[in-house]
């Protein structure tokens, strides 16, 4: 039995009725809940069925328009056209098969593209639209009206796609823009990736400036039937274009340079403003159509771009490694006379090759030099005196000076391809090689060559820093952005760098300058022949030559010369240079790949642009800017 | 007194296991479960990011009911108190963060820790109100002095959670407040004339009342009038239910929810998700769990021993019944879109943590159903 307690008899007695009475009360609203749901699923349920499935209310992105790319006069360099395509739609890929095969006796797709349309409409959430096929003619577009009723949603939608006037020429700056991969996706939830018609950028400044020019998505409400096909528009909201960009290339210069670097296999060359550090050409040869990949690039083209032994898809300006070479001297000179273990008064011997315990370091020239200092050292390239130099100074105060002139480091110009190149330090090779820094390995980097390598921007980037006065000059490719609606203007030009100062002795920059405009200006020099009279226009430079395959004592004795040497084993031409001699502002690496000799090959380019950049001068002449024509 | 003679013999640790209401606890984790399948499904057959979380979260939840169910409910009952000052500062704080913050401010960020005051707030309630019934007699229960202070321990607690504003769980205290003084006696024209207060006080309440709330109400009497706005969840999760019919469109194969025409699909609205793909068998089934908990939370109120757990296990069975109820009925349209969760199948963690609490609390009065506790101290 319970044991009864006082008062709590009562108390139980009176919460079991009321108790019962909430309970009642609660299984009538359960059993209210089930009417309800009686009433939606049995005997309302055809109508809902049918709202279900024709009356679909969908929140639509509206693509922004992407940013126009333009050179610094204002001449369009990427621009946006428009664009028919043929959309489909389908319930998670039902129907998929039948409505792929029906496009497919329309358009003829080919296999590829039948499994990639098959595949993004069985992926496609949210009936979002895939694309079938872009750029369609007039001709498609009929066609596919006349046979609407056979294709339950495929629609024809209006869009923009990318449009490179300058093709090739400007195919490794500007770029080229893709569909949105995973992995461009990673960090960005902006939504309007995630629709199908959106370009992502994948090379040079599309990739580069991806953010700005993308702009914002808009959204467009829209009453959508059962197979996707809008019925009616209820709400827009427009989306915000992405910024236009200005780039600091000069077209006309970047045209001039390519011609020039084209009368080669393959080469690459750049050319910067040594105060602003703005590229105003950036070559590499060959490069490749942008509007392939605009229109969507087929297996075999891809393929043939990848496999050629030229790399066109490769930016070697900023991509390509080399070992600098000679040009390599002014920096291992710049080391020595900081580190003051040469002065301007120091002269060293050369009987055309040092003795390192046994083993012989040559100088190109056979015969010898004789007694040089560091002004005809560089004048007349000669290793000796470089090996020397570089032994004195020692490896760890060589990289620092190179790393202070840019080498061994990737710019902040965040484009893709970039290479570091690699400036060699005892603890690098000690953790690459696992071994031990060598004195022949100092002699080695003293002239550019052994582990040293170097990209073209990372040389035409040195020459500015020397050219200037020692000022850390970065290299810059956009001019100006425009937030949209905003009028895109170049900015007033400036004469002083900004940038910050590298605190070398100017009377040491000094006599490095004397020994690269002796290279051009004085019968002593390696570049003799290039020299320009008119002193508005004389410039400053350096030869080099970047050993690929060394040619050893028998085969030398054989008869081979670079000349019979096959392509692929001929060393590589540098040069670099600056200008005008009495007041730079200008500053150009040039190099042939496979181009024997820095002189003769790469030197003639690197003046011939020099002297035209000279004459044109476009950082102080903005007249030439025309503006872009308003949206 | 004659509670030495009275007092049973202790209760052992196995008895105390074998009292817990084992099929309880399967309806429970069967709910749960729908609760993972509706998720997997809501997330487009994804585990992440809901379904896998709302298991692990179970689990711990599972643990806390086990271990608060052990504890004896004299420990509630000297609680009782502490826990709802401690909740009345959390609704303060929040009230106070939420002026500086913007919109609507629900949640305490303590450390690590994310807390929902307003889920305290309920099972506090209830406890405060079992602990305050379980000392009078009842004579003092019907009078209507003593039925002041419990009307002001619900009104301090329903204005707080108002004026975040949280009309859903303002309604539940009220209600589950309002079911406990029922059942603990209260005359019945007290409630009348309450009823009759709340009917004239309308036009007031409506004056303090936000925007948004005021177009729920409007959309919630006539849906129609705005099917892009406010009335669009409501339209929209109608059509799902509708659409699913007796057997619904199979596991997976919802289109409404798949095409994100419904808000919140994995919170407020899972139970519209789970209708579509299951239709009226599916809802009927979770009903029918439902029901099966109400069930067993007043037949453990009957059985238990002292007033306190009576009061207890009913008050957590009048908050579970209005979580279902009021979340089912806005759902389906019957009643406004005010925010309320479904137990164990919404995604969530507060709300988990707290009716699993609650859960414990009242198997927790099954397993100590005839301890002995003094009606005064």
């Amino acid at each position: 039995m319970k044991p009864f307690r006082k008062g709590d008899g009562e108390r139980s007695g009176l919460f079991t009725r009321r108790a019962l009475l909430l309970g009642g009360a609660q299984a009538a609203l359960m059993s209210a809940l089930a009417g309800r749901l009686y009433q939606l699923q049995v005997l309302e349920t055809e109508r809902f069925a049918t709202l279900a499935d024709e009356n679909r209310i969908n929140l639509r992105l509206l693509p922004p328009s992407r940013g126009l790319i333009f050179d610094r006069t204002g001449q369009p360099l990427a621009v946006n056209r428009n664009n028919f395509r043929a959309m489909a739609t389908s319930d998670r890929g039902r129907g998929a098969d039948v409505l792929v095969d029906r496009l497919d006796q329309i358009f003829g797709l080919g296999e590829a593209e039948r499994t990639r349309l098959l595949r993004d409409l069985r992926r496609s959430r949210n009936a979002q639209p895939v694309v079938v096929r872009e750029n369609l003619a007039w001709e498609e577009v009929a066609r596919l009206e006349f046979n609407a009723p056979d294709l339950p949603g495929v629609f024809i939608d209006l869009g923009q796609s990318r449009d490179y006037p300058e093709g090739e020429l400007m195919s490794h700056i500007v770029g080229y823009t893709g569909r949105v991969s995973d992995e461009d996706l990673s960090g960005r939830d902006d939504p309007v990736l995630q629709l199908a018609t959106m370009r992502f950028g994948k090379k040079g400044v599309e990739r580069s400036l991806e953010d700005d020019l993308r702009g914002r998505a808009g959204a467009v409400q829209v009453e959508v039937n059962a197979v996707g096909r809008v019925v009616r528009e209820l709400d827009r909201t427009e989306g915000q274009p992405g910024s236009n960009a200005l780039l600091t290339i000069d077209l006309d210069l970047q045209r001039l340079a390519a011609e020039k670097i084209r009368e080669h296999q393959s080469g690459s060359l750049v050319l910067l403003d040594i105060v602003t550090g703005d590229i105003l050409a950036m070559v590499s040869t060959p490069g490749f159509d942008p509007s392939t990949f605009a229109r969507g690039i087929t297996q075999t083209e891809w393929r043939d771009l990848l496999d050629n032994p030229e790399r066109p898809l490769h930016n070697k300006a900023i991509g390509g490694v080399y070992p600098p070479g000679s040009t390599y001297k002014m920096v291992t000179a710049l080391a020595a006379l900081e580190a003051k273990v040469i002065d301007p008064w120091t002269r060293l011997p050369c009987v055309g090759f040092l003795e390192l315990g046994n083993i012989r370091f040559h100088c190109w020239l056979k015969s010898g030099h004789g007694s040089t200092n560091v002004v005809e050292a560089i004048a007349a390239s000669c290793d000796c005196f470089f090996y020397e130099a570089a032994r004195r100074a020692g490896v760890d105060r060589i990289s620092d000076m190179a790393t202070r002139l840019g080498f061994g480091k990737l710019s902040d110009l965040g484009l893709p391809g970039e290479s570091s190149g690699n400036q060699p330090t005892r603890t690098w090779k000690q953790e690459k090689i696992g071994k031990a820094w060598q004195h022949g390995d100092t002699f080695n980097l003293g002239i550019g060559q052994g582990f040293m390598t170097s990209t073209p921007l990372q040389l035409a980037v040195m020459t500015a820093r020397i050219a200037n006065g020692g000022y850390e000059v970065q290299p810059n490719l956009l001019l100006a952005k425009s937030t949209p609606r905003e009028e895109l203007v170049p900015p007033s030009p400036r004469d002083t760098p900004t940038a910050p100062s590298l605190r070398l002795d100017p009377k040491h920059l000094a006599l490095i300058r004397d020994g690269m405009n002796q290279v051009v200006n004085s019968s002593l020099g390696t570049a003799n022949a290039l020299r320009v009279r008119d002193p508005a226009l004389a410039f400053a430079g350096k030869t080099g030559t970047a050993q690929v395959k060394r040619i050893t004592e028998r085969e030398r004795e054989m008869g081979v010369t670079q000349a019979s040497l096959p392509w692929h084993l001929r060393h590589h031409a540098l040069f670099v240079c600056y200008g005008p001699v009495e007041k730079p502002r200008y500053a150009c690496a040039v190099i042939i790949e496979h181009g024997m000799a820095g002189g003769a090959t790469a030197g003639p380019i690197g003046r011939d642009i020099l002297v035209e950049t000279m004459k044109r001068d476009p950082s102080r002449r903005t007249d030439r800017f025309r503006k872009m024509a308003s949206r | 007194m004659s509670v030495a003679l009275d007092a049973p013999a202790p209760v052992g640790f196995a008895e105390k296991i074998w009292r817990i209401n084992w099929g309880l606890v399967l309806v429970l984790t069967a709910i749960a479960g729908i609760g993972v399948l509706a998720l997997y499904s809501a997330a487009g057959g994804r585990f992440e990011p809901w379904a896998a979380r709302h298991a692990v979260r179970y689990g711990a939840a599972f643990s806390l009911m086990l271990v608060v169910a052990l504890i004896h409910p004299k420990v509630w009952l000297a609680l009782a108190w502490p826990i709802y000052i401690v909740s009345l500062l959390l609704l303060i704080a929040v009230d106070v963060i939420g002026k500086i913050g913007m919109g609507a401010q629900r949640w305490l960020v303590i450390g690590p820790l994310q807390i929902q005051p307003s889920e305290i707030a309920k099972v506090a309630v209830i406890l405060v109100l079992a602990r305050y019934y379980h000392g009078l007699r009842k004579e003092q229960a019907a009078q209507f002095l003593y039925t002041l202070p419990p009307l002001a321990l619900i009104v301090v607690v329903v204005g707080l959670v108002m004026v975040q504003p949280d009309l859903g769980t303002a309604m539940m205290v009220l209600l589950a407040g309002g079911a406990i003084l029922f059942v603990a006696g209260v005359r019945l024209w007290m409630f009348l004339v309450a009823g009759v207060a709340a009917i004239a006080s309308l036009p007031i309440a409506w004056t303090f009342m936000h925007e948004y709330q005021r177009k729920r109400v409007f959309t919630f009497l006539d849906p129609d009038r705005d099917p892009l706005g406010a009335g669009y969840h409501i339209t929209q999760s109608k059509i799902a239910i509708g659409s699913g019919g007796l057997f619904g469109k199979g596991f997976l194969k919802g289109t409404q929810s798949s095409l994100n025409f419904l808000p919140e699909k994995q919170t407020d609205f899972i139970f519209t998700t789970f209708v579509e793909e299951w239709g009226m068998f599916g809802a009927c089934v979770l009903l029918g769990l439902f029901a099966l908990v109400l069930v067993w939370g007043f037949s453990i109120a009957f059985r238990s021993q002292h007033h306190f757990g009576r009061l207890l296990a009913l008050g957590v069975t009048a908050m579970m019944f209005l979580y279902v109820f009021i979340n089912i009925a806005m759902v389906m349209g019957l009643l406004p879109v005010v925010g309320v969760p479904l137990p164990l199948v919404s995604n969530g963690g507060t709300a988990m943590v707290s009716v699993m609490f609650a859960c414990g609390l009242l198997i927790g009065v099954n397993v100590y159903r005839d301890a002995q506790l003094p009606r005064t101290r």
